[in-house]
């Protein structure tokens, strides 16, 4: 590698960061808020002690989990949008359970982590047989199944699950203390689901870099056609990239109320599987990169959340930051393959010779 | 009048598609311009009409020298272009096919529209239900909406590149006959073909084009030889040894009809033995394809019935075919042959098939390093398929099949490949040959056909029209059948 | 009854300039996937400027360029830069709700301007249809002149047949003579446009005022309705109508199942997506190939070219 193409790697992951954060400080100054005061809230908010390090943790968990699961349906050639759904569906369906079954913690627990990753699963299945069998797009199934699992979650909240008295969407009576998940120290690490997402993310990797499996979903994703030559079923592929994905979004639901509500609330996703796509598309959609970016754009969120606090800022700003950098990145990359193109013509002879006949 | 093409060059890549081609046709002459797939007539005629732009060269009308930057130009200067595939709009009416792209007001007068159609159609004997979809017309009845509209605009010129593909024996007639009259009213008229009879039939002078390059002209009518020499270059065929005696069937067709979008074939039937070798000859789009495809399980007769190795594998899926050893190489490498993005180990990897849940990453290097060395691929490993040449593609895919596939089906092995490529790649399959596996493929080479082939099956319009022993055959011949002639 | 259909007409206007918007760009052969971050920043911006300068006019107006804005980027991506329209939309969709959060903070709560309610003189005193259609404001006359104006220019005009043709198959239109890239961006602006003005019809006419997520969903919903409405203006907009039905239905039950009111605002969204569904199932589509009358109906083929690039080479 060369010290040209060096600079230039280092500027798309370089530039992107500064210009994003300018922009930040630019917004901070239009709000009339003291910049640098806000990026060091920001950061002691997110970072600045055990209890907040605990905090972005407790975000990164769902994020990490959806953007595992996300890598395997993009290589596969799918847009989840549907990512949102599975989630609220592990939640529901680990809440099920919490409110259902006798017994010990830890055989209570194990069943709701099963049950989410089994609800978001089936979720996504019924996305991808919308997809493989009735020829609806994933983006528009996926998002209808989106709007009907928070229907869902907010009839079961009002509804056969409404708290002695009232019902309130405020959510359903917290879970007997066997079905919450277990922490370590005052900070409240949640051990148990960080355990489980780096497990998860080096199962997506390993699957992805070093299993027949991966290789095979990488190729119906990039080619359909010539993986059916090869001899692989597009559609069993298609359809165990969306269970994978769905389990692991389900996780991240079952963990959301078994560790941080306690109980099901009406937007319980968090909008965490969006998100999970912006840290997908950042990270070139490898999973090496999910869980750094994913701690970086977890830091971001709950840092955030001090400027409403501190500076009666809106915390969005976090949300901005986190768009503006995946934006630049994508539309830099296309730049850089652009100027490759022009150096060399290498796009369409075999199209533009003159074509097969029928 | 006259429309002259001086030195015109086009590369895309590596590829010199036109390589200093000059071209003058005169108004008044129907002109053929002949040549195989690949020859670069579509792209000297794009470039004619303002599609795509020259990399150099000179094109003049009547003495005027013309611009062509855009499509756009080429509608002003007067020259139309019907593409090979009719460039309509399916969804919308006939009548606003016809319409669009033509003057300038906002205001859409259909009822104007409607008028001219029917009097540029009646023209020419054609006739439209205007608000039927486009899509419910035939090619044919495209191609005669496209001809309407472009001579409507006012075309001086008209380039048909390879308009019969599709369309009825009638329709044929019928746009022959047009383009007879243009041309006797003074249009400059260049028919693109690769159909040496429809040529031979119409034109009253041609041009050969072979590799991007014009390598003969003729008036008309001259020997059909002289034309196929022309076009596949002089054919010497050196015998290969013999080679060792066949063995078993491996594949047997029995009177398959097969259907695939215009195309029917009929009761087609071909049996191949353990280390034979089969060459499909004919002009693209002949049925050669859907033999290959029917063969190796990707397309289902719908009659008939195709046994492998003895066991009736009609109608069962194409895994079905693959576990029996049948192994198809397309000829679009990169399009449904190898997928581009992954590298060469993981291609080498994808065709070992399952062995194991997990990669043992060394180990597939080191299987891929041995595939690189066996087939001598100019790559490493690491190397993203897209990024190899036409020739090592092949050579990819060949390593790819495995060493004991009992029956290879192959569209055109070496097409795209220089000549040590392709001398290479033929090396190899008779070495599979020699151990047994049958061969069956398809190629517009005539050279390779006799070089290689124990049999030749040529193919006119969806039949097998005769079967030749290629020890047997002549050049001369095989170009006649090819044509559609029988040797008389 | 009249009040009712009233009311539905006019709180479905904002959505009708969004589906007609989209259905425009779509047409043209590009997915503006960001509709739901467009809309919600125009409405954020369409209220800002109205609040800060007193000018409705002036709101609508920087909503719209706003819309136009974002269009154009997901226009230049695909074009210049060949990258995803789906991926591009997705995160400016995501990075412009953010965006209107942080910065229409500031409005959020206030009492802004909005759109004065003009009876048409005449059309007004039609019984009946004046009482529904023609007692409203500026913003949702502008609706039905979107409807029919799309509609007419769509299938109509020859610009028209021309922004159609790129959308369908960009290499036949270019063998015309027309510039496709160009009529991408100009289509694609004058949709995110038309967006935008969705959003400023939201915050400063049906919705009144600014706050946080003020026209979550719509956006998604307008996207679904654009294929719901079959790529053509005025099914689109019976969609949307279709959609203020529902909304409206599930306000009345409010009152009857009190407790239920969440569930039930979240209600059409779902039931939309059912009907889109319901679209593509085969048995509608076989019955539009049987009954041709019924295909203007029924028939939902998106532009072939829809979210592909055209590159000359």
């Amino acid at each position: 590698m060369n010290a040209h193409s060096w600079l230039a790697r280092v500027g798309t992951i370089a530039l992107p960061v500064v210009i994003a954060f300018a922009v930040a400080l630019l917004l901070l100054q239009l709000a009339d808020a003291p910049p640098f005061e806000a990026l060091g809230l920001i950061w002691e908010g997110s970072v600045g002690s055990a209890a907040k390090i605990s905090d972005t943790l407790s975000a990164w968990v769902p994020l990490t989990l959806a953007a595992a699961g996300l890598v395997v349906t993009f290589a596969a050639g799918l847009w989840n949008i549907g990512v949102e759904g599975q989630i609220v569906a592990g939640a529901v369906a680990a809440t099920w359970v919490a409110r259902e079954l006798p017994g010990p913690a830890a055989v209570l627990i194990t069943a709701m982590l099963l049950a989410g990753i089994v609800g978001g699963a089936l979720w996504a299945l019924l996305a991808g047989l919308l997809k493989t069998r009735g020829g609806v797009n994933e983006i528009f199934g996926g998002l209808g199944l989106d709007f009907v699992a928070s229907g869902l979650a907010i009839y079961l909240i009002i509804g056969p699950w409404k708290r002695e008295g009232v019902a309130s969407t405020s959510g359903t009576d917290l879970f007997r203390p066997e079905a919450w998940m277990p922490t370590v120290g005052r900070a409240q690490f949640a051990v148990i689901p960080i355990l489980l997402t780096v497990g998860a993310v080096v199962l997506v990797y390993v699957l992805m870099r070093g299993t027949r499996f991966g290789l095979r979903l990488k190729a119906v994703g990039k080619n359909p056609r010539s993986a059916h030559l090869l001899g692989i079923s597009t559609e069993r592929y298609t359809l165990a990239a969306f269970l994978l994905c769905g389990g692991l979004a389900g996780l991240a639901g079952a963990i959301l109320v078994s560790g941080v509500f306690h109980k099901l609330v009406p937007s319980v996703s968090g909008g965490y599987g969006f998100l999970g796509i912006l840290v997908v598309l950042l990270a070139g959609y490898r999973a090496a990169w999910i869980a750094p970016i994913s701690f970086f754009f977890a830091a971001v969120a709950v840092g955030s959340t001090q400027l409403s606090l501190r500076l009666d800022l809106d915390s969005s700003l976090g949300g901005v930051l986190q768009g503006v950098l995946v934006l630049l990145v994508i539309l830099l990359g296309g730049w850089r393959a652009r100027r490759t193109r022009r150096r060399m013509v290498l796009m369409g002879p075999e199209r533009l010779m003159e074509p097969e006949g029928p | 009048m006259s429309l002259e093409l001086q030195d015109i060059h086009k590369s895309f890549g590596p590829v010199r598609a036109n390589d200093g081609v000059s071209l003058s046709i005169e108004a008044g002459t129907l002109h053929g311009l002949l040549g195989e797939n690949g020859a670069g007539k579509s792209t000297l005629m794009k470039i004619l009409s303002g599609f795509i732009s020259a990399d150099a060269g000179r094109i003049a009308l009547d003495g005027t020298p013309l611009t062509l930057s855009s499509p756009r130009d080429g509608i002003r200067a007067g020259i139309g272009m019907l593409h090979q595939d009719p460039l309509v709009f399916l969804p919308f009416s006939v009548l606003d096919n016809f319409l669009i792209g033509s003057g300038r007001r906002l205001r859409l007068d259909r009822e104007a529209g409607r008028r001219a159609l029917e009097e540029t159609a009646g023209r020419f004997g054609f006739s439209f239900y205007p608000d039927a979809p486009a899509r419910t017309l035939t090619v044919g009845e495209r191609q005669q909406l496209e001809i309407a509209r472009l001579l409507w605009l006012g075309a001086r010129v008209l380039i048909l590149d390879e308009p019969t593909t599709g369309i009825s024996a009638t329709q044929r007639t019928t746009l022959f006959e047009i383009l007879r009259s243009l041309a006797a009213e003074g249009m400059i008229v260049a028919f693109v073909s690769h159909k040496l009879e429809e040529v031979e039939e119409l034109c009253d002078r041609v041009t050969v084009m072979r590799r991007g390059r014009v390598v003969g002209e003729s008036e008309m009518p001259a020997p059909a030889e002289r034309l196929v020499e022309m076009m596949f270059g002089r054919v010497l065929v050196e015998s290969e040894p013999t080679p060792p005696p066949f063995g078993e069937p491996v594949l047997e067709v029995d009177a398959i009809t097969l259907r695939e979008r215009t195309l029917t074939t009929s009761e087609l039937s071909v049996s191949v033995r353990e280390g034979e070798i089969v060459g499909l000859a004919g002009l693209e789009g002949s049925g050669q394809r859907m033999l290959l495809r029917a063969a190796a399980g990707l397309l289902q007769p719908e009659s008939g019935r195709v046994r492998v190795r003895g066991r009736d594998l009609t109608r069962r899926g194409y895994r079905d075919f693959l576990r029996a050893g049948i192994h198809y190489l397309p000829a679009g490498r990169l399009e449904e042959g190898l997928v581009p993005g992954l590298t060469v180990a993981e291609h080498v990897l994808l065709a070992r098939g399952a062995m194991g849940f997990f990669i043992d990453g060394a180990a597939a290097r080191e299987d891929a390093r041995g595939a690189i060395a066996d087939y001598a691929i100019v790559g490493t490993p690491e190397s993203t398929v897209e990024s190899l040449s036409g020739g090592n593609q092949q050579r990819l895919l060949l390593a790819m099949t495995p060493p004991d596939a009992r029956l290879l089906l192959m569209e055109h092995p070496t097409r795209g490949l220089d000549i040590e490529s392709a001398d290479w790649v033929w090396t190899r399959l008779l070495e599979r040959r020699d151990r047994g596996s049958a061969i069956v493929f398809a190629s517009a080479d005539l050279d390779e056909l006799l070089r290689y082939s124990d049999r030749i099956l040529v193919f006119f319009s969806g039949r097998a029209v005769k079967a030749l022993d290629a020890r047997e055959t002549t050049g001369e011949e095989l170009g006649h059948l090819i044509g559609g002639k029988e040797l008389v | 009854m009249e009040a009712t259909l009233a009311t539905i007409v006019a709180s479905a206007s904002a959505l009708v300039y969004a589906v007609v918007g989209e259905t425009i760009t779509e047409k043209a052969g590009v997915v503006n996937l960001s509709m739901e971050g467009t809309i919600m920043l125009s409405a954020m911006t369409g209220f800002a400027v109205a609040y800060t300068t007193g000018s409705v006019l002036l709101g609508f107006l920087a909503a719209a360029g706003v819309g136009a804005l974002i269009a154009a980027l997901v226009a230049f991506a695909s074009i210049e830069l060949r990258l995803n329209q789906i991926a591009v939309g997705f995160v400016l969709a995501l990075l412009a709700i953010e965006l209107s959060s942080f910065l229409g903070d500031p409005y959020v709560g206030q009492h802004g301007p909005s759109v004065r309610a003009v009876p048409i003189p005449l059309l007004a005193d039609i019984p009946y249809v004046g009482r529904v259609l023609f007692r409203h404001n500026l913003s949702v006359y502008g609706s039905y002149l979107a409807i029919v104006v799309g509609y007419l220019f769509v299938f109509h005009t020859r610009r028209g047949l021309e922004m159609q043709g790129v959308g369908e198959r960009a290499d036949a239109a270019f063998a015309r003579g027309i510039d496709v890239n160009r009529l991408r961006y100009l289509y694609t602006m004058v949709g995110g446009a038309l967006a935008g003005i969705a959003g400023a019809a939201f915050s400063l006419d049906v919705k009144l005022g600014w706050r946080e997520g003020l026209t979550t969903n719509f956006g998604w919903i307008a996207l679904a309705i654009v294929i719901f409405g079959g790529w053509n203006p005025i099914r689109a907009a019976f969609g949307a109508y279709l959609f203020g039905v529902l909304a409206w239905a599930a306000l009345q039950l409010q009152p009857v199942f009190p407790s239920a009111s969440q569930i039930l605002a979240l209600l059409p969204f779902p039931l939309m997506i059912f009907a889109l569904v319901l679209v593509y199932l085969q048995l509608f589509r076989d019955l539009a190939d049987r009954h041709p009358i019924w295909r203007r109906l029924l028939s939902s083929d998106p532009p072939s070219g829809l979210g592909t690039a055209f590159h000359r080479e």
